[in-house]
């Protein structure tokens, strides 16, 4: 009786067999790949906004402080996005005729809000809370970046869950003096062991045991 | 496991048994409807092998789509922020409710101009931070898509503009004739101002003429003050001050004027541990409700043999001549209202005719009661007047023709009046009609104009509580719609047509609040109630002789059984106004469990002798007039006598409220609005499915319920303990969950549960909860997080009811968790059992694995089903909105929790006690519910725990349930006790 199949078919099977355990390894990491990349979280991709604001130059060369605009951030979940009308604080004495500043002059002048796209956008489900993280000394840099060198700004971090564990689950390595919340460009003190220090700041802001910051239910309702 | 225990309470020889439905009672077992998979592909006209195939398919695309980016999203600032406005943080604005005259104080939440919840006002009088199932649901009628949206003239959309002038234009006609032919019609007016412009308007134009009607009015309330007082007077309850009470046929608890600080003082004189205070409830009623069934004593007797009931209490407590032959019930109530003389309190019904009204007012008088636990005021509505009186005035009036002109300001009289009266067709005599309304109904349909009316919570106005307190109403957004009030309305007939209610409002106050106006208006609207408008008591002269008997009261054919209707409101859609409110219909009504429906209610000897089975479909033929309804055999009604809810059968309501249920306005008469003899009942041999929850989510015998008399609990008061074996803590193989900071529970007293609903309503509003229709409740997928189950003790003649609101126990060691094969229900470290609805995939494995069914599958996509555009608005922007295929279940209001957690921590302290008020908490008028902090040993959650009737549900499965029970403890009435064991 002749064979059915050439040799060469067990050279085939065998190399599929052991190719199939690398492709389906390959694919999973494509996949996790993928998932985290900024193709799909859109880490570091500056966003156009309708006006040319750079919080490079408000922040980092005038030194306006966050607060100035982001005004609930120490008393409420949103951040708050400053109205129109904080604008023209200044820009109705000063750069009156400046071009990059129309959309907000027509804005103010036809009681018509500005559309800023968002950068920051977490999944309806999670409920973060800007005000409670500012408050026990976790600084806008740690997820916003360096804000204060972003012309347009853009995503720092990667805003996946993962990220967000790193912190809640260590956040000795993260959390800083309330003091330095709103600074730019933070370092712990030289020569300091960053984690005893984290600890101490820790304990005395009385953050929350790990088992709590854990929990689902402390973002997800 | 402790073996020295008995299983059975020592007190008794025999445990009591609790039943749902009469199938329970007499064994004949639930059979709940489940679809299988196979009947599931028989539906869809697909063989096994290609639903597999299907089932594949979408499961694979399920996955897929989860593999997109997230779409770009705006953010709109403000142009000018309001100062108070911080996004994300919600806003309270005291306003207040209307029902038929009677004013309920709200705080209502506002998220940036967007109102989202309705929670009760602490400082006004008939609140006391209580809501009713009717204020909760408010908000579901201020976006209800299907409201009436444009101002019409012969169905064409026409401007205000349009609208001021042919008003105007009528008006010139009506002055020429010193305003003969002009009508006005409107609900009961409880509104100060509204009723100062109507009284105006009428002095301006002194041949016009206001009628009222609503056809669940006081007309025998102020008859029987009348007959009593000789002038109309309001009936003040003072509960918290009587021991003994006697509701004759009074639904006091339930419904009506101050009903729930009526409860709140009820339940407040429950504690088991206060015997001194225990206070006492006899209730004779016809109709099974939530007043009879938190009685200790209750007698069912039909709607017309309580004035022979309460002629015979009269007599034996010495207000009136002796009754031929009182029967024991009577004996006893007697007997204890005498030995309570200025502590006890008889109550009547509004249902009830004048003469029952006047009697109790006799009784009230000859025991001392009067000025101790009932007060005497002016009436609250601006006129007491017979309501029906003046419809049937009006009516004949159109008939003649005398009217020209016929103003509606809200209400929905061709519906709700009554079949006799002839209403809509006297009413197409009329040359010119007018109709203000939330919905283009039946009313408006034979209107000429059609005016949108606003919503309370898009109006400025002003209304009285039961006891006179004035509330401002105050808008917490702007019309939606361009809706008018009633106030506007009116101001188009005078000679300020511009006039906003606000303006109006503030005229009328302008010279009535005290020091500097602008200061006490501010005030006003601060705290909801203007400070001082109470109505002071009156002293009335005595009632001296007892009236008449009525003449309603005998029986047509003496000997032969007569059967006799009874028209009650809704429990849930109440006149038939909430009828298009898809939480309310939904909402199982409080005894019956029924939903989307109404039903003859019928005792079940009754249904047993007349061989009528639940659902069967009968003729019901009263007075020359008849229509079709469903049977319900209700467990306690008395027999001989029939019960109809009025509200049902809209044919204009809107896609939820048309067509659905039975008219019994069709059957009402304007002499007996309330129902009387002479019933027939005609079998048609067709049936009709009824959706009830009744038997949804049985836990399967076990003593869930757990009560006594307090004669018992005080010889062994942990009786409830020792009705189910309970596990040693350490009696589990798990580790046990570490306690944290704070460790959340709840206690549930079944004492102070009245079974109203308010806290499933306010559930349902705070946590998003879909509606499902009736269909679905059918099938048992009814999604309320929070349910209330209703048990039976006793014969089903007159079996004593029970109450059990079933929340998520949160158990300690929670069955659902170790079955879920995602984690998508895991346990928190304060004690919370999470549900992780992003990470839920559907299987329902936790669902079959939680013994107290407190799990709820979306099994389609509810919560987009009825959702226009408007009901977006309507939902908790704190609280995630589920999808289809995910599992839900109450969480202990988790979004309070960690709100009040955040200020805490922000300020560097613990959360104390009190802070965090989960939603059903805040809406129960009980105080059923409490919530709070194991880890604190002064909160009041851990001395609810420590009293010796608290015990947990299923407890025997070693959950270790975080949420317990109080267990019920009656007060009966030793004598009476000893006459009715000696019956039976």
């Amino acid at each position: 009786m002749p064979q059915i199949f050439h040799r060469s078919t067990n050279t085939i099977s065998r190399v599929s067999i052991y190719g199939a355990v690398f492709l389906l390894a390959f694919l999973g990491w494509l996949f996790y790949t993928l998932e985290a990349s900024p193709y799909t979280t859109q880490q570091n991709v500056a966003r156009e906004q309708p006006v040319q604001f750079s919080h490079a130059h408000h922040v980092g060369a005038i030194g306006i402080d966050c607060r100035y605009c982001h005004t609930s951030v120490e008393r409420a979940a949103f951040a708050g996005i400053p109205p129109v009308k904080t604008c023209m604080n200044c820009h109705a004495q000063i750069w009156l005729q400046s071009s990059y500043l129309a959309p907000v002059r027509d804005a103010y002048r036809d009681d018509r809000s500005i559309e800023w796209v968002r950068v920051h956008d977490l999944p309806d489900f999670v409920y973060f809370d800007h005000s409670i993280h500012v408050n026990k000394g976790i600084g806008c840099e740690s997820c916003h970046g360096r804000v204060d060198e972003m012309p347009l700004v853009w995503q720092a971090s990667r805003l996946q869950m993962g990220w967000c564990l790193e912190c809640h689950r260590h956040p000795e390595k993260f959390i800083r003096p309330k003091s330095e919340v709103f600074t730019m460009g933070w370092a712990p003190p030289e020569g300091i062991d960053r984690e005893a220090y984290g600890l101490a700041l820790m304990k005395a802001y009385n953050l929350r045991d790990r088992s709590v910051l854990e929990s689902c239910s402390t973002c997800h309702r | 496991m402790s073996r020295d225990r008995p299983l059975l309470p020592a007190y008794g020889a025999e445990r009591p048994r609790y039943w749902r439905s009469l199938e329970e009672l007499h064994g004949a077992g639930i059979v709940a409807e489940r679809d299988s998979a196979a009947e599931l592909a028989e539906a869809a006209g697909l063989d096994r092998r290609e639903l597999v195939k299907y089932l594949g398919v979408s499961f694979a695309m399920a996955g897929l789509t989860a593999c997109t980016r997230q779409p770009a999203e705006k953010i709109v600032p403000y142009v000018r922020q309001p100062e108070e406005i911080v996004p994300g943080k919600p806003l309270f604005f005291a306003t207040a409710m209307s029902l038929s005259g009677y004013a309920t104080g709200l705080l209502v939440e506002s998220h940036m101009g967007r109102p989202t919840k309705a929670e009760g006002n602490p400082l006004h009088p008939a609140s006391l931070g209580a809501t009713d199932t009717f204020s909760q649901a408010a908000l579901y009628d201020l976006y209800d898509p299907d409201r009436s949206q444009s101002i019409t003239y012969l169905d064409e959309i026409r401007a205000w503009p349009a609208f001021l002038s042919a008003m105007r234009l009528a008006l010139e006609k009506a002055r020429t004739k010193k305003g003969e032919g002009l009508r006005i019609l409107t609900e009961t007016v409880g509104s100060p101002t509204l009723g100062a412009q109507l009284l105006a308007l009428l002095r301006e134009l002194p041949g016009a003429r206001w009628h009222q009607w609503e056809p669940n009015n006081r007309d025998r309330v102020w008859a029987g003050a009348s007959a009593a007082f000789g002038q109309p007077a309001e009936t003040v309850l003072r509960v918290d001050r009587a021991d003994v009470i006697l509701s004759l046929d009074a639904d006091f608890l339930a419904c009506g004027p101050g009903h729930l600080r009526s409860v709140r003082e009820f339940s407040a004189r429950r504690r088991p541990r206060d015997r001194q205070r225990f206070n006492r409830l006899y209730a004779v009623e016809s109709t099974p409700g939530v007043t009879g069934a938190c009685a200790d004593h209750r007698l069912a007797l039909r709607a017309s043999d309580v004035e022979a009931f309460a002629r015979s209490v009269a007599g034996l407590v010495g207000a009136g001549a002796a009754a031929a032959a009182p029967n024991d019930f009577a004996r006893a109530v007697a007997e204890d209202l005498k030995s309570h003389r200025g502590r006890s309190l008889v109550v009547a019904g509004d249902d009830q005719p004048a003469a029952i009204h006047a009697l109790a007012h006799a009784i009230n008088a000859s025991l001392g009661n009067a000025g101790e636990t009932v007060l005497a005021t002016d009436p609250v509505p601006v006129r007491a007047e017979s309501q029906i009186d003046s419809l049937r005035q009006l009516v004949a009036d159109m008939d003649k023709g005398q009217v020209d002109t016929l103003i509606i300001l809200g209400g929905n009289p061709v519906f709700t009046s009554p079949a006799d009266v002839g209403f809509a067709r006297a009413f197409e005599k009329v040359a010119l009609r007018i109709h203000l309304g939330t919905h283009q109904d039946e009313t408006s349909a034979l209107c000429h104009w059609h005016v949108p009316e606003a919503h309370f919570l898009e109006s400025w106005s002003d209304a009285r509580a039961f006891d006179g307190t004035a509330s401002i109403v105050q808008p917490l957004i702007a019309p939606l719609y361009g809706g008018k009030t009633a106030h506007e309305v009116l101001a188009a007939l005078s000679d300020q047509p511009e006039f906003s209610s606000h303006d109006l409002v503030r005229e009328y106050w302008k010279d009535k609040l005290s020091g500097d106006f602008e200061t006490a208006w501010r005030r006003a609207l601060h705290d909801g109630v203007i400070a001082g408008t109470a109505f002071s008591p009156k002293s009335l002269p005595s009632p001296k002789s007892l009236p008449p008997s009525s003449a309603s009261a005998p029986n047509p054919e003496p000997g032969a059984v007569s059967l006799e209707i009874r028209f009650r409101p809704d429990p849930t859609i109440y006149d038939g106004r909430f009828g298009n409110n898809g939480w309310l219909q939904e909402l199982p009504k409080p005894i019956s469990k029924l939903t989307w429906d109404n039903a003859v209610m019928l005792a079940p000897k009754t249904a047993e002798r007349l061989s009528l089975a639940n659902e069967e479909v009968v003729k019901l033929e009263y007075l020359g007039r008849s229509i079709e309804a469903p049977v319900w055999i209700l467990p306690g009604h008395a027999e001989n006598a029939a019960t109809l809810h009025f509200g049902y059968g809209r044919t204009r309501a809107g896609r939820l409220g048309t067509g659905v249920g039975s008219n019994a306005n069709a059957l009402r008469t304007a002499d007996a609005p309330a129902g009387g003899h002479g019933l027939q009942i005609v079998k048609t041999g067709r049936t009709y499915s009824l959706a009830t929850t009744q038997n949804h989510d049985v836990m399967e015998g076990r003593a869930l319920v757990r009560s006594a008399t307090l004669e018992e609990f005080e010889r062994h008061p942990k009786f409830a303990h020792e009705m189910a074996e309970e596990p040693e803590p350490d009696m589990t193989m798990y580790a046990s969950y570490p306690r944290n900071e704070y460790a959340w529970a709840m206690a549930i007293d079944l004492n102070a549960c009245t079974g109203c609903n308010a806290c499933v309503v306010a559930c349902q509003a705070e946590n998003n909860i879909p509606f499902v229709g009736k269909d679905q409740v059918s099938r048992g997928r009814a999604m309320h997080w929070l349910r209330i189950d209703r048990y039976y003790s006793g014969s089903p003649d007159n079996p004593t009811t029970h109450h059990q609101p079933l929340p998520c126990m949160q158990c300690e060691n929670a069955p659902c968790e170790l079955v879920c094969p995602v984690g998508a229900t895991v346990h928190s470290a304060e004690g919370l059992n999470d549900m992780v609805y992003n990470r839920c995939v559907g299987t329902r494995y936790c669902s079959n694995n939680c013994p107290y069914k407190v799990r709820h599958f979306n099994f389609y996509h509810y919560s987009t089903k009825f959702r226009a555009p408007s009901m977006r608005m309507l939902a908790n922007p704190d609280v995630t909105v589920r999808w289809r295929g995910v599992m839900e279940k109450c969480t202990y209001c988790v979004q309070r929790i960690n709100e009040a957690k955040i200020t805490a921590e922000k300020r560097d302290r613990r959360v104390r006690d009190g802070e965090i008020v989960t939603a059903c908490q805040q809406a129960c008028p009980a105080e059923a519910i409490v919530f709070g902090d194991l880890a604190d040993s002064e909160s009041r959650v851990v001395r609810r725990r420590s009293t010796p009737v608290n015990y947990s549900l299923l407890g025997e499965l070693g959950t270790r349930p975080r949420t317990t029970y109080l267990a019920e403890v009656r007060n009966p009435n030793p004598a009476l006790l000893a006459e009715e064991s000696k019956r039976s």
